[in-house]
């Protein structure tokens, strides 16, 4: 998709392969849990509960006796598809915005701003909060709350690129060839902003994995039993005097899914723009 | 200046209209009767429902509602929670103390060891402690809060014994979790001030100092430090509005009455009446804030054009 140098850029960057060897691994982990774990992530085994680490149960067992190493493998899963879902529908909801306010201007532009700033007046978990509290809990209006919570910052981007794009001169030059005004978009203005629009959707990816653990943590996101790592974390909290391991594993998993996600977004911003290189 | 300032101003209300109008729609988006969702009021016996909706004006056309709504809100009236019957002013205004104190707090712990850390990278500029400070705070940043309250809970109140581990009876109380809101906004602000600090670093005029023989510190924190001020403020007026909304999450791991842990029982209780208003509240320090940050800079940088 990109040219050699990007990728070159990207690779000789030790922090953006750290970033994708982690995201890989949990990736291979989601796509592939069933075949590596052996246990079911809902089983629950009473007699077994409060295991600490062992090598029967790698990251210990919770309350109900479940495997805790399973159940972040299969919670890989729900935070993946959820962040994936949630921030590519909200980005082409964003991009549309964010074309036709910077293509169309005058009155659309206007609009669409004001629309957006209104969003941006609300801070993110309140967004997400508050969607939740008139859609109701639960995994799928998780992910709507999470597309709303990215669409601002996409379309504010894209309208950004297109209007600093729409009065380059080779716009113009189109244009006076007779080029019409979709077919400026569709060739010239979309592929133009297309690293930008990555760059922005990878680091929304680890936003959106904070934002929905936190309302799982809440109480207010994807609900028991479902092995989310912030409702997991919210069970957890109960009993971390005697178990701290509880709350640590999937305390890490977050961590280290976001870490990753902002490494890897880092990685490709700095290889598709190397005038910023070195700077921050 | 005065003009700007003035500008800003109505700026501020306009949000702050259009924020009552979101919160007022929001509830009448909620499924079911607002009769129910708003009074709590339910019962089989339908001329008892058309005269209590006739009572509280629900038949009224919705800009009626509306402007009932914010004469409400303009006397301090937000109306009454279904669970508790109580005021929810009463109820804000108690709550509303600490969440404002954890958020200064926080702000001022994580602005303070984000400057320190930012300044300490920039000095050190591809060296190991810009690569241990970057480290540092991209750990901070990618780790949840809750995580970060929970780790800290552990750590000092449960295994070190030296500070509370929940509840809010004095200002001992509110170390952890303002620490723990801090601690997740230094990354970001030590991020913006070694890059505005990089900027301003590189510029002729440092370079000229240098030459004269002026220290690198003395050079950093007289004149670098002022100029890089403006994003660096920015960052940190920002994380202060946002830990008023994101202090929901360590007044729930730390037990702490706040505005935020309200916002969350009421969402539990679909008491929509406290949801409404604490979201009220929420969003309007938020943009009040932000402006403040903004007017701030106009102190801090004659440059800025007030268009």
């Amino acid at each position: 998709m990109f040219d050699k140098s990007v990728w070159r850029r990207f690779l000789k960057r030790k922090s953006s392969i750290i970033g994708s060897v982690i995201l890989l691994f949990f990736f291979f982990g989601a796509i592939f849990g069933p075949l590596l774990c052996t246990q079911d992530p809902l089983g629950q085994d009473v007699a077994n509960m409060h295991q600490w680490p062992s090598l029967e149960h790698w990251f210990g067992t919770d309350y109900l006796g479940r495997d805790i190493f399973t159940r972040i493998v299969y919670g890989a899963r729900i935070s993946l598809t959820l962040s994936f879902t949630g921030v590519i529908s909200g980005s082409i909801v964003g991009i549309l915005l964010g074309v036709c306010a910077g293509f169309f201007g005058k009155a659309v532009d206007s609009l669409i701003s004001r629309l957006l700033d209104i969003m941006l007046a609300f801070p993110g978990l309140l967004l997400a909060i508050m969607i939740v509290a008139i859609m109701g809990k639960g995994l799928f209006n998780t992910a709507v709350a999470i597309a709303v919570f990215s669409i601002p910052g996409v379309a504010r981007m894209v309208r950004s690129v297109v209007i600093s794009l729409r009065s380059s001169e080779y716009i113009s030059a189109c244009r006076v060839m007779g080029a019409s005004s979709l077919r400026i978009l569709f060739t010239h203005i979309i592929p133009n902003s297309i690293s930008q629009i990555i760059v922005n959707i990878t680091l929304n990816l680890g936003t959106a994995i904070l934002t929905a653990s936190s309302l799982s943590f809440l109480g207010l996101g994807v609900q028991a039993p479902e092995p989310e790592w912030g409702a997991m974390l919210s069970k957890a909290r109960e009993v971390v005097r005697m178990y701290p391991f509880e709350a640590l594993f999937p305390g890490i998993a977050i961590t280290l899914v976001v870490l990753s996600f902002s490494l890897v977004g880092d990685g490709l911003r700095d290889a598709l723009d190397p005038k910023l290189k070195n700077r921050s | 200046m005065i003009k700007y300032v003035l500008k800003r101003l109505l700026q501020l209300i306009g949000t702050l209209f259009v924020i009552s109008i979101i919160t007022f729609l929001m509830v009448r988006l909620i499924p079911g009767d607002p009769l129910t969702t708003l009074y709590g009021i339910e019962d089989s016996d339908p001329a008892y429902m058309a005269h209590q909706r006739e009572v509280y004006g629900l038949n009224d056309p919705l800009y009626e509602q509306y402007l009932r709504y914010l004469n409400g809100i303009l006397h301090g009236d937000l109306g009454e929670s279904i669970q508790t019957h109580k005021p929810i002013v009463e109820e804000l205004a108690n709550r509303y103390q600490y969440t404002l104190l954890l958020s200064v707090g926080g702000t001022l712990i994580g602005g303070a060891l984000g400057i320190i850390f930012g300044m300490i990278a920039a000095v050190c500029h591809n060296k190991l402690g810009d690569s241990i400070v970057m480290v540092i705070s991209m750990l901070a940043v990618s780790t949840p809060t809750f995580f970060l309250a929970l780790l800290l809970q552990l750590v000092f109140a449960v295994w070190l014994g030296v500070l509370p581990s929940g509840g809010m009876r004095g200002l001992e109380y509110a170390i952890l979790p303002m620490a723990a809101l801090g601690l997740h906004a230094v990354g970001m602000i030590a991020r913006t001030t070694r890059s505005s600090m990089l900027d301003v670093i590189n510029q002729d005029y440092i370079r000229t100092s240098r030459s004269r023989g002026i220290s690198k510190w003395k050079i950093i924190t007289s004149h670098a430090f002022r100029n890089a001020l403006i994003p660096i403020l920015t960052a940190i007026g920002l994380r202060f509005g946002s830990f008023m909304a994101g202090s929901a999450l360590v007044e729930t791991v730390f037990s702490i009455p706040g505005v935020g842990r309200f916002l969350i029982d009421g969402v539990g209780n679909r008491d929509y009446p406290v949801i409404q208003s604490t979201i009220l509240v929420l969003a309007a320090s938020f943009v009040i804030i932000n402006t403040l940050v903004d007017l701030l800079y106009a102190l801090v940088d004659p440059r800025v054009k007030y268009e």
